[in-house]
């Protein structure tokens, strides 16, 4: 059989009742009004932040990434998703198994209570932490006194990105172990293996491919999370700005390459996302979303 | 692993073979409610200590008002923007095979992987009087940059992956022999999309409108460049919490917190109704 | 190894699944828990396994109260209905499994764990296909694997459950044989479940038929056939017809007729007759009998079935009678049941 990437619409034409499509004018105004939408709206800007940050040449591109403020904010970025994705990691793999591998009252809620930080605005995000931790709250003089600095430091940024990263991985993973059931483990169990064992020989194998999906949104997001962060990071120039942020005060000190440059670093690792998605998607679809083949 | 013992009558889960049930439940809400509960109850705590009339003296305030008007009302209009759009691009995406579709699939999810800075930056340029788009419009006399509509633009941006990522599946689910019957019944196309398919879709696309305006009014990176933040014009609700904040007013930080946090979620839930009796409509 | 089940009940979310079962399992034997879905086979055969905990009552293997023992400890061979093969793992790594997962103390070598799996493949003659992957086998091939896995731990007791569900008639037949062959080789105490009467009269010594939870009637295939000792079993394996009566001083009756048999042990009252539509003699004239209009006729296979209304047309049953008879011509006929039973109409309420 040919690719059907290859000859598609005659595979279509082939498969498709005259019922059940439209007409070549009706389709090709919906194509038109879909691809020039998505133009617009998603391919222009991502053309935009090459443009820009190729603007002044290649050698003005490295000079601006080479510049000690923003090499700092690369590694802070990194620094803090390799903090919080382990974090949300471990958090996904344990909530899922409790609730895909047990019936137990709550059950719901408890979901809900996991999504929440999807429906609380970045910004919230981070002043949740400047009241809990800020000096006019209840913890701010006791933390003063020991000398523990949360806020306007690495350990805020972390927090702030692990709260709005919280759901990514256990999201990922409850509806696909909920889908595998407990057939695998139970036959592992009737074999004499131990829960270690069984997790991390029949379990683990079962669902990697999620939980490398899961990782790679969870890490998208906290490398490119900016509200959160820009309330508790108090944008200390070489210390406690991340990536984001430092697009921002480049941006805002009329830095367009600079600007840009950092933001082209950001859009690159987006496409790397997206394409390791898509592969992920392509290859292990099946185990990644559910409904296994057996 | 031993675990809640069962009373008579009540369990509070039921017995199962496989272990770690306490150790897993027990670090899970641990977890989340250090990482999130306590955080967020502080908040509700701290303007519960507001008292009633200083709560109120800001929920009134003109420039919080307008905020929170500014902010709602742009992340409705674009999420019923990609609630139009949203559904023909996952129409096209599911129903018609053309080069290079898998490609476009996965660009839909660009913006949940492009950082929220990197993407404010560039529609601002892009729709700047002096940028692509800005310059296309200019003479027609629009102006997106620095106005309301430019909040409404990064929305969009923002919200279209929701709505796709939502109806697209559905779009796949749909049994062909439903429209085939149509067909034969004597409906035309247009009747057989708008009678038979389109309600069906229907949950989707308000769960997806949901999750859009939901997503819409907490935005703060992609907006804020964009926006010209002129007070009373295109400042967003998050906008004034950090203003706020930065100014040391902690309490008025926290009073437009809690509104936005208490309006989102009565949004919510209307959403959630309205779908509800869609669902048992339509089934 | 023995089996003891001892007044066992299993409630989930307070609904019995299980109401207080007992059942001896004598060492070696081939024991088949037959009965419709939601009688509570599967799990009578999980609480045997330690998949589950009996909400009341004891299990013992051997002298050895079992309840205490968590699964790894029980040592038994669980084969899954969907089998529950690793599929990430090569059939030879799946049926090495158990061993591999053991304290290291008593852990095989890799070599060893290897020469026992493809001799457990030679067993269930798949030798060669070490290296496949689950999703590489047929459904028959994948049963077996799950059989060889399941035995390569050297379990006290083989539990089956629904062993031969998921393939198709041609598949089960053999592999039925093969299971029995397999079973008289190495001796092992075995149950399995299944909802298929066929297979278990079959292939099982004993045949233990469950309905709603509980136990009807343990026996040999030809006892559960023959003597069924409850309405369940008669109508659950093999055909049966049946005849409300009324009994009066150990006689029954039809209507308000004697039909010519005796039932001294039970007490008057309504109660039910039942018996096999083939078991059964034809009478010429009618002092003590059934008496039925024909209504209908059909040949089934080598034999003929006639359905006759009784007492006026209210009730309908069907006898069996050989191809050709001259019975099935009359417009009435009289019969008696050979063997039947009658069971008492259970008290309401």
């Amino acid at each position: 059989m040919a690719d059907p990437e290859l000859y598609p619409a005659d595979i279509h034409h082939e498969h498709a009742s005259l019922a059940v499509t439209e007409r070549p004018l009706a389709r090709a105004a919906l194509m038109a009004l879909a691809f020039g939408f998505l133009a617009i709206f998603l391919l222009l800007p991502l053309v935009v932040v090459f443009e820009q940050a190729f603007s002044r040449g290649i050698g003005a591109f490295f000079e601006a990434i080479n510049e000690h403020d923003t090499l700092a904010a690369i590694r802070l970025t990194l620094l803090v998703a390799v903090i919080s994705v382990p974090l949300n990691l471990v958090f996904g793999v344990a909530a899922a198994w409790a609730i895909a591998k047990f019936e137990f009252k709550g059950k719901a809620f408890l979901i809900t209570l996991i999504d929440l930080p999807f429906s609380v605005s970045p910004v919230i995000s981070g002043l949740v932490y400047v009241l809990l931790f800020g000096t006019a709250s209840l913890l701010g003089p006791w933390l003063k006194l020991h000398g523990i600095v949360i806020l306007f430091a690495v350990p805020g940024i972390v927090l702030a990105t692990v709260f709005v990263t919280f759901p990514f991985v256990a999201r990922e993973l409850i509806p696909l172990m909920q889908e595998q059931g407990t057939g695998d483990e139970e036959a592992a169990l009737s074999l004499g293996a131990n829960g270690w064992q069984t997790f991390w020989h029949v379990t683990l194998p079962n669902i990697k491919w999620g939980l490398l999906y899961g990782v790679l949104l969870c890490n998208a997001r906290a490398m490119g999370e900016f509200g959160a962060v820009s309330v508790v990071s108090g944008h200390i120039r070489g210390l406690t700005n991340t990536m984001p942020l430092h697009v921002e005060i480049l941006y805002n000190e009329y830095n367009a390459v600079g600007a840009f440059a950092v933001a082209s670093v950001l859009a690159g690792l987006a496409l790397v996302t997206l394409v390791l998605k898509t592969l992920l998607e392509l290859r292990y679809g099946a185990e990644i979303a559910a409904t296994r083949g057996h | 692993m031993t675990t809640a013992p069962a009373k008579a009558g009540w369990r509070f889960r039921q017995p199962s073979v496989i272990p770690g049930f306490g150790l897993t439940l027990g670090f899970s809400l641990a977890y989340l409610t250090l990482i999130i509960l306590i955080p967020l109850s502080g908040l509700v705590w701290r303007s519960a200590s507001l008292g009633w009339s200083d709560f109120f003296a800001i929920a009134t305030d003109r420039r919080t008002v307008k905020a929170l008007e500014i902010s709602f009302g742009t992340a409705f209009i674009a999420a019923a923007i990609n609630v139009v759009f949203g559904t023909i691009v996952a129409w096209v995406l599911v129903r018609y095979r053309f080069p290079g579709r898998r490609v476009i699939d996965a660009m839909v999810d660009l913006p949940f992987a492009l950082p929220t800075a990197v993407a404010g930056i560039a529609l601002t340029t892009l729709y700047s009087p002096k940028g692509w788009m800005g310059a296309l419009l200019a003479p027609l006399g629009i102006k997106v940059a620095y106005t309301p509509l430019g909040i409404v633009i990064a929305l969009v941006f923002i919200g279209l992956p929701f709505v796709v990522r939502t109806v697209q599946p559905i779009i796949e689910e749909i049994d062909k022999e439903v429209e085939e019957a149509a067909a034969t019944l004597g409906a035309n196309r247009f009747q057989t999309i708008f009678l038979v398919l389109f309600p069906g879709l229907a949950p989707a696309v308000v769960t997806g409108f949901a999750l859009a305006f939901a997503r819409g009014v907490g935005e703060y990176g992609s907006v804020i460049f964009i926006a010209g933040n002129l007070p009373y014009v295109s400042e967003i609700a998050p906008l004034l919490i950090v203003i706020r904040l930065e100014e040391y007013d902690y309490a008025a930080a926290t009073a437009i917190a809690t509104i936005m946090l208490a309006l989102s979620f009565l949004m919510l839930l209307v959403i959630n109704l309205i779908q509800s009796r869609t669902r048992k409509r339509y089934g | 190894m023995e089996v003891r089940v001892s007044n066992v009940r299993k409630e989930f979310d307070r609904f019995p699944a299980l109401r207080d079962v007992s059942l001896d399992i004598r060492s070696g034997e081939l024991i088949a828990l037959l009965g419709p879905s939601g009688s509570g086979k599967t799990t009578l055969l999980r609480l045997i396994a330690g998949l589950e905990r009996p909400t009341r009552g004891t299990i013992f293997f051997g002298d050895e109260d079992a309840s205490n023992r968590t699964i790894q400890e029980r040592n038994v061979g669980f084969v899954f209905q969907h089998y529950a093969l690793f599929r990430h793992m090569t059939v030879a790594d799946n049926i090495g499994f158990g061993l591999k997962v053991r304290p290291s103390a008593k852990r095989p070598t890799k070599a060893e764990i290897r020469r026992r799996a493809s001799e457990l493949l030679d067993l269930v003659q798949l030798s060669g296909l070490e290296k496949r992957y689950p999703a590489q086998l047929s459904g028959g091939q994948r049963q077996r694997v799950a059989l060889a896995r399941a035995m390569a731990i050297e379990p006290k007791v083989l539990l089956l459950d629904e062993p031969f569900g998921a393939l198709d008639a041609q598949v089960r037949r053999e592999l039925r044989r093969w299971l029995r062959e397999i079973h008289d080789a190495t001796g092992h105490t075995t149950i399995f479940v299944t909802h298929d009467q066929e297979e278990a009269l079959e292939l099982a010594d004993r045949v233990v038929v469950m309905s709603q939870g509980r136990i009807e009637q343990i026996g040999t295939a030809d006892e559960v056939y023959d003597t069924p000792n409850s309405p369940f079993v008669y109508g659950f394996i093999g055909e049966s017809s049946s005849l409300p009566v009324k009994v009066e001083d150990g006689q029954v009756w039809i209507s308000d007729r004697p039909i010519g048999l005796t039932a001294p042990e039970l007490p008057d009252g309504e109660a039910t007759l039942y018996f096999r539509p083939h078991d059964i003699e034809l009478l010429d004239e009618c002092n003590g009998c059934i008496a039925g209009t024909v209504a209908a006729s059909r040949r089934v296979a080598g034999t003929r079935r006639v359905e006759l209304e009784i007492g006026g047309g209210r009730e309908r049953i069907e006898i069996e009678l050989p191809v050709g008879h001259p019975a099935a011509q009359k417009s009435r006929v009289a019969f008696r049941p050979k063997r039947w039973k009658v069971f008492p109409k259970p008290v309401e309420g």
